[in-house]
């Protein structure tokens, strides 16, 4: 599928108001900042790795705006910024995991962008990928078994991690219990170095669905509205007992995997600069510009306010301390423990 | 035998079948999934006809796929549920290591306690069986080195009744090895009712003052077996039925140690790297002046398993002669 951009599509806004398109593309502009700020910070030598999200901007402000907050529960993968935003983590929060500062959720033990928040129903993961897919099914499990209709699980993925066994056993699963979980894979056509052509031979993800008896969609992940509807009409038939689908956005990867990778050793600059023609940030601003839901002067008003946030979030998060070294003997089982008792 | 009041004769299998039947009773929160452990009752009929009260929901017949049913087990205790994992034979674990040392067991940790894991994983494990090399390992070496993780192996019923019930009432990850030959071999008194024994105490089921032996599973039935062979030619020998791996209980067997000055290890799995080099380890740190003779661990040799064939198995495993004659030595050095 070739990747359009939504300005020649014109605006098919599938219910959304002008509200929550400001509130889509504000989430993309605050993506691309902090991700710019963490890449920044490791330049400056203030944190040892940073990791972004670019050209994933649309594909997650897109299904963060489908996905219910207190209702559903997120099970994403480290590169989805965007999602945590839309689903109410605050910047504040990310530069706190970027900091590693003893404010964070994971109380600075975990990778950037390994969000964690039970208030927010976004479920702790590693950096080990797919292992995270079967506790979504788990949690799809629990909310089914407990008849909690109205409820969904949104699970993402790289386009790399279907290639894990676990993925193929979890959908397989979900199918078979008909859970109400969404599997979104935000296909980039890369993982880390190993491009699509050698992670499978055939690079239709979403067809997979019918081998699992699941329904199964791809969408131009780089129109945040087109991912919207997708990803909402999927988690409302997870939520009214239709059971699970297997989406499949495509975006790009723009960056290099994080700070430690080099992607020049195996892509060309050509290569990105043709996918960055489809740059979803400009694009999807030029859409509301030209649609008449933003102002040139309300686009600059906004980015302005958003490097306010970032700059905000960034001194605030850096102030605070980092963890004792008493920190690292904490929770580890519920109460004190010592491995010979 | 004489049955007390309140108490019934069990084997192992009975159990474990009646504490996770009345587990299942008391709370709708507890799920079992496992291969075959619905229509079929699992292999060893363990839930049989749990399905049938229970229901399809609660007691689920999984795909082929130990990866899984330990990670969505993972993903119900972090959404509430109380899962009660079955891997078929231990054996069949090593799919799903990851979801054990590298998800279960940092649940907690890398969440900074956000988010907790509070799940049981059942296995049955060890040999004597003829169950050559995929249906007999012992595992609990693989797994006693993951902080993070409880590991319960018991040898009595009663004390599978109790260890069980404290694994399913446990808020973190518990990895419960239950000794397939034990099962239907080994009876004894269970008191009726819920009780738990603490994850992490050993049990000093025979007291003695010239050695201390540590073992754990089916070879404490034989270690006391060759104890009390020794009794008989006056010698006194003290067994320790270790009962949880980790956390171990360092109490108990220092306590003995310093009361015997002499330590033998059993231990069916491979000698290296096993649950005796850190026994070993400990002792000589804590307690080396208090020694008499250098620590011995009898264990098995380092190759990955016992064959099928009867000499292979034989050979592989300790007998209680074995132990009796290791035993002589020690209180004789």
């Amino acid at each position: 599928m070739a990747k359009t951009d939504t300005k020649a599509k014109g605006l098919d806004r599938h219910g959304l108001t002008d509200e929550q398109l400001r509130q889509i593309f504000r989430n993309m502009l605050l993506q691309r900042q902090l991700d710019n700020r963490g890449f920044q910070l490791n330049r400056q030598g203030k944190v040892p790795f940073a990791l972004g999200s670019e050209g994933h901007e649309a594909l997650q402000a897109g299904a963060a705006m489908a996905f219910n907050r207190g209702k559903d529960i997120l099970a994403p993968y480290y590169r989805d910024l965007g999602l945590a935003l839309g689903i109410g983590l605050t910047p504040y929060e990310i530069m706190l995991s970027i900091f590693a500062r003893v404010d964070d959720h994971n109380g600075g033990r975990q990778f950037p962008n390994h969000y964690s928040s039970k208030a927010a129903g976004l479920m702790s993961f590693s950096s080990i990928l797919a292992a995270h897919i079967p506790h979504a099914v788990g949690a799809a499990y629990a909310q089914k078994y407990r008849g909690e209709t109205g409820r969904a699980v949104l699970v993402t993925c790289g386009d790399g991690t279907t290639s894990e066994g676990e993925w193929h056993e979890s959908m397989n699963f979900a199918a078979i219990h008909k859970l109400p979980l969404v599997m979104l894979v935000e296909n980039n056509e890369w993982a880390i170095s190993t491009p699509l052509s050698k992670q499978m031979a055939n690079p239709e993800i979403w067809k997979r669905a019918e081998g699992y008896g699941m329904p199964g969609k791809r969408f131009n992940g780089f129109d945040p509205i087109e991912t919207y509807a997708n990803v909402k009409e999927a988690l409302d038939r997870a939520r009214t007992g239709g059971g699970p689908t297997l989406l499949e956005g495509m975006c790009y990867r723009f960056l290099a995997h994080s700070t430690d990778d080099n992607d020049m050793t195996y892509r060309t600059k050509e290569i990105v600069a043709e996918a960055r023609k489809h740059d979803p940030v400009p694009n999807f601003q030029a859409v509301l510009v030209d649609s008449g839901v933003m102002s040139d002067a309300d686009v600059d008003a906004m980015k302005k306010d958003v490097l306010r946030e970032t700059n905000e979030a960034t001194d605030k998060a850096e102030a605070v301390p980092y963890p004792q070294a008493s920190d690292l003997y904490t929770n580890l089982y519920e109460g004190a423990w010592q491995p010979w008792q | 035998m004489a049955v007390t009041a309140g108490s019934k004769v069990l084997n192992n299998v009975e159990a474990v079948r009646e504490t996770l039947y009345e587990a299942m009773k008391s709370d709708d929160r507890t799920i079992i999934l496992g291969e075959d452990v619905g229509a079929r009752g699992n292999v060893f009929l363990i839930t049989k006809d749990f399905i049938n009260e229970f229901g399809p929901e609660r007691v689920i017949d999984t795909p082929i796929a130990e990866a899984s049913i330990v990670g969505i087990a993972v993903g119900m205790a972090m959404e509430g549920l109380r899962p009660i994992a079955e891997i078929q034979f231990a054996d069949f674990i090593y799919p799903a290591f990851n979801q054990i040392v590298g998800e279960a067991a940092k649940t907690r940790y890398r969440s900074n306690g956000e988010y907790t894991c509070p799940l049981v994983i059942r296995t049955p494990y060890g040999g004597g069986v003829r169950g050559a090399l995929s249906h007999s390992v012992s595992i609990e070496a693989l797994f006693y080195h993951v902080p993070g993780l409880k590991i319960v192996a018991p040898a009595f019923p009663a004390d599978v009744k109790g260890l069980l019930n404290a694994a399913i009432d446990d808020p973190d990850p518990v990895l419960f090895l239950e000794h397939k030959k034990t099962y239907r071999l080994i009876k004894g008194e269970v008191p009726e009712g819920h009780y738990t024994i603490p994850i992490g105490k050993a049990n000093v089921i025979k007291e003695g003052r010239q050695l201390t032996v540590v073992s754990y599973g089916l070879y404490v039935h034989w270690a006391l077996e060759a104890a009390n062979q020794l009794e008989n030619e006056g010698m006194s020998v003290e067994v320790i039925d270790l009962r949880s791996i980790r956390p171990m209980d360092r109490t108990t067997i220092l306590n003995s140690v310093e009361k015997t000055r002499k330590l033998l290890i059993i231990h069916e799995d491979n000698k290296f790297g096993g649950i005796g080099a850190e026994i070993s380890a400990m002792v000589a740190e804590e307690a080396l002046f208090s020694l008499d003779a250098p620590i011995r661990r009898l264990a098995a040799p380092d190759v990955p398993a016992m064959g099928y064939a009867e000499p292979l198995e034989h050979e592989y495993m300790s007998s209680p002669a074995q132990m009796a004659d290791a035993m002589r030595e020690l209180v004789k050095f």
